[in-house]
């Protein structure tokens, strides 16, 4: 990366109403929202830094495994090294206690949702229940006008409809609007995602450039409360300690026709479309179709079935526009590694709608959100039934 | 930025006259206390004339006196001093040619602790410690301004008999061989009826201790009229330096000992002497006793004047603890509708530091295990905020802190639904 690539961040175009007041960062640890907090204090505004801690790892003390510390959520290596990258750029910087709210509105919710068979989304409802709610609160008690993370994502103001629009990040490698469809109105016109219009490389040199004693960190890649990626050990330990033995929850795994073809243990083991784990040797390469929590059934298939063309979809926000009369035509999202196809939506009710694919999708998953775009705007996003 | 510090509870700056007197022992007398040389007697002069400023502050014999490395050291050795379930043995003698005879025998079947459910960790952690290794622990309740009941601890205490109804049955109850009971709470400021604890102690022969870490320099401590066997002290928080404390020792008490290494400190602490720290916590005790009754009144009168114009201020607001006798220098508020931790950071931003429960190690807030115990609800437990004042508080302070909360407060309000929703309802 040349200087001069980097030269040009110092006058990213920034929104004129932002200007003023005190902004909160909401800090991680992590390279990118430590590049926001460098990036905000060059342009010259007061910043206060807010590290959430979300997770005690003192918890399920069987997951913890050999890890390093800073691979775990809320570790105190990640705070450390927040509190490191305010010190190095000097300004005031707090742990906030949020571990009720994440475990109310994310944790439970992931689980639960799991052992309903569904393939919940964490991210979405931490961002929409817990960053842009009570740590936005926060933010705006302590007196800062603004919250700014380190998302890749975009927003900005329609001046012809007056609504704030989110949009895709520059960095379409990075993009996380995947996982912000659930902020109102309020909450975008309150929030900044300063690395929007930058790559991953950018940020890491801009990060290098101001000396962040981060700016090497490498990125964590899991779900920041399951460290290791091992979900349903993670489920296990935390029904165990809610006093709830998942051991009998074992049942039937069943073909099309409803043959039993084998057993399995447990619901929560499985997600559409996975083939590994099944259990069973077949002739041909079986994948889950769908998960029956009902029954206690897992339905598998082969690949050709496991394509849709229509689903239903709840919990509907539509953030960009209005919310439409008549069916609309966008590019819908169902996973966070899909590649937006395209797509009739037809709304339903007040918060339903119908999705009818041009051509049939690979493994579309109950609780797995879909996100609607039109070219880089995010129109609407919905949960998926 | 002005900034206004309201937080001598967690700990308080060092006297410049400490900092005189100790400055010496890191370099020019900077021999070991232990050495039989004339630069070590010299540094040994020093620490015994500490050890008699800091008897003095609690009506104690310097060879009562145990230097340590804080509050915590101390509470730790109090505690498992009296009462190890898994050791036997050595007991060392405070002092050879002391005039008491050894009062008690600790025996290993005495496994009965009692303690107050609003102690400090150092306390309520090293009890749960004793828990584990098979120790019974009662963790008495407390009123609603924070004060336990004598009554109370009186029916608590276990005398190893086996009710004679039950006899033949059931193994007798573990006799109680230790109560430890705070001088004064940290969080609320409440000073606890230690002189009638201590009478009820001695008739059962059972024994006291106190962590006095909070009322030593604020209130006078005497340790005969307390009748306390174990007395926790900690420097920093009576304008001395951090990392050095003392525990004192009634004399024949037979404690065991935590750590094992040299014959410093005749065997119950070993390990070179911190002379500059021991020199500190001497001349902040001598400080401390001079100008304790002055400081009261001064400290008191600035509290009564910070918490009566907040009540006025902030609609709702109510003193926590209020009806307690209380260490002079602190008030506990409740904002209901407010989040303790925000109001924390926003009067931070604006230059008061204040506290809120207790901090835990990412500094991240936690609920009050304090102000769970006297009966507040969570959100009014998280709705609370302490100031406690020091010697170096002015009025210009209390101004300052008189102009920035009620505004915070109000901010925060502004923008908390739940008040909102409380205020809408009371409408």
């Amino acid at each position: 990366m040349s200087m001069t690539t980097i030269a040009q961040f110092d006058f990213l175009p920034e929104r004129l109403e932002t200007r003023c007041g005190l902004v909160a960062v909401a800090m991680s640890g992590g390279v990118d929202s430590s590049a926001v907090a460098a990036l905000l204090q060059q342009q010259g505004r007061a910043i206060v830094g807010l590290t959430m801690q979300l997770w005690n790892q003192r918890r399920l003390p069987e997951l913890q495994g050999d890890g390093p510390a800073q691979h775990r959520c809320c570790s105190l290596d990640d705070v450390y090294d927040a509190k490191a990258v305010a010190q190095h750029l000097n300004f005031p910087h707090y742990v906030v206690n949020f571990e009720e709210q994440f475990e109310a509105r994310v944790v439970r919710p992931f689980v639960d949702q799991y052992l309903a068979g569904r393939t919940p989304v964490a991210c979405t409802n931490c961002n929409t229940d817990v960053k842009f709610e009570p740590l936005l609160r926060m933010a705006r008690q302590i007196g800062a006008e603004r919250l700014a993370t380190g998302h890749y994502a975009r927003i900005r103001r329609n001046d012809q409809t007056g609504r704030w629009e989110l949009l895709r990040a520059r960095d379409e490698t990075k993009d996380q609007s995947y996982f912000l469809w659930g902020l109102s109105q309020e909450q975008l016109s309150r929030s900044d995602f300063p690395l929007g219009e930058l790559t991953k490389q950018e940020v890491r040199a801009l990060a290098r450039r101001a000396n962040l004693p981060v700016a090497e960190k490498p990125e964590s890649m899991e779900l920041c409360f399951v460290p290791t990626g091992n979900y349903v050990q993670f489920i296990q330990a935390y029904s165990q300690e809610r006093g709830i033995s998942l051991q009998k929850e074992e049942g039937e795994i069943v073909n099309e026709s409803g043959d039993v073809i084998g057993r399995h243990d447990g619901v929560h083991n499985f997600t559409i479309g996975q083939r590994k784990g099944l259990g069973f040797a077949a002739g041909k390469p079986l994948y889950v179709l769908s998960i029956d929590p009902q029954k206690n059934r897992v339905i598998v298939g082969e690949d050709d079935v496991l394509r849709k063309t229509v689903c239903e979809v709840e919990g509907l926000n539509w953030i960009s526009c209005e919310t439409p009369s008549a069916p609309l035509r966008a590019f819908a999202k169902i996973r966070h590694k899909h590649e937006p196809a395209p797509a009739t939506i037809e709304p339903l009710g007040a918060a339903t709608a119908r999705v009818t694919f041009d051509t049939p999708q690979r493994a579309i998953t109950p609780g797995q959100a879909a996100v609607f775009y039109t070219g880089d705007v995010v129109l609407a996003g919905a949960w998926i039934r | 930025m002005n900034r206004v510090y309201l937080d001598f509870n967690a700990t308080t700056p060092v006297e410049p006259e400490v900092l005189d007197a100790m400055l010496p022992y890191f370099s020019a007398e900077f021999a070991n206390a232990a050495s039989i040389h004339t630069p070590g007697q010299r540094a040994r002069a020093a620490v015994e004339t500490a050890r008699e400023q800091v008897a003095a502050l609690i009506g104690a014999r310097p060879q009562e006196i145990v230097f340590t490395s804080g509050g915590t050291e101390s509470d730790n050795h109090a505690i498992f001093g009296i009462v190890n379930p898994l050791v036997s043995g050595p007991f060392p003698n405070l002092d050879k040619h002391d005039e008491f005879p050894p009062r008690r025998h600790v025996l290993s079947q005495h496994k009965h602790v009692i303690t107050s459910a609003i102690e400090h960790e150092a306390v309520l952690n090293t009890c749960q410690a004793l828990e584990k290794d098979g120790v019974a622990v009662t963790y008495l309740a407390v009123d609603r301004d924070g004060r336990v009941d004598p009554d109370v601890v009186r029916r608590a205490v276990q005398s190893g008999l086996s009710d004679p109804k039950t006899f033949s049955r059931t193994a007798p109850p573990p006799a109680t061989s230790l109560i430890s009971i705070m001088h004064a709470n940290n969080e609320l400021g409440t000073v606890q009826p230690l002189e009638e604890i201590g009478r009820i102690a001695k008739e059962a022969d059972i024994y006291f201790h106190t962590d006095a870490v909070q009322s030593a320099g604020k209130i006078p401590i005497d340790v005969n009229v307390l009748q306390v066997d174990l007395l926790s002290l900690s420097a920093h928080k009576l304008y001395g330096p951090k990392g050095i404390g003392a525990l004192y020792i009634r004399g024949g008490t037979r404690l065991r000992q935590l750590l094992y290494g040299g014959h410093h400190q005749r065997g119950f602490r070993p390990g070179t002497e911190n002379v500059a720290g021991i020199v500190g916590i001497g001349k902040a005790a001598e400080i401390s006793r001079k100008s304790l009754a002055e400081d009261a009144q001064r400290i008191s009168a600035l509290r009564d004047k910070l918490q009566q114009a907040l009540l006025q201020r902030v609609p709702q607001s109510r003193v926590n603890a209020g009806g307690a006798l209380r260490t002079p220098n602190t008030t506990n508020l409740v904002f209901p509708g407010v989040e303790g931790e925000a109001l924390l950071i926003a009067l931070d931003l604006k230059g008061l530091a204040c506290s809120t429960g207790a901090a835990c190690s990412s500094g991240a807030v936690e609920p009050s295990h304090v102000l769970t115990a006297i009966g507040l609800p969570p959100e009014e437990a998280r709705a609370s905020l302490r100031f406690s004042l020091g010697r170096h508080t002015t009025p210009a302070d209390i101004d300052f802190a008189l102009n920035v909360i009620p505004a915070a407060v109000a901010q925060l309000r502004e923008l908390s639904p739940t008040y909102r929703k409380e205020a809408t309802a009371r409408t």
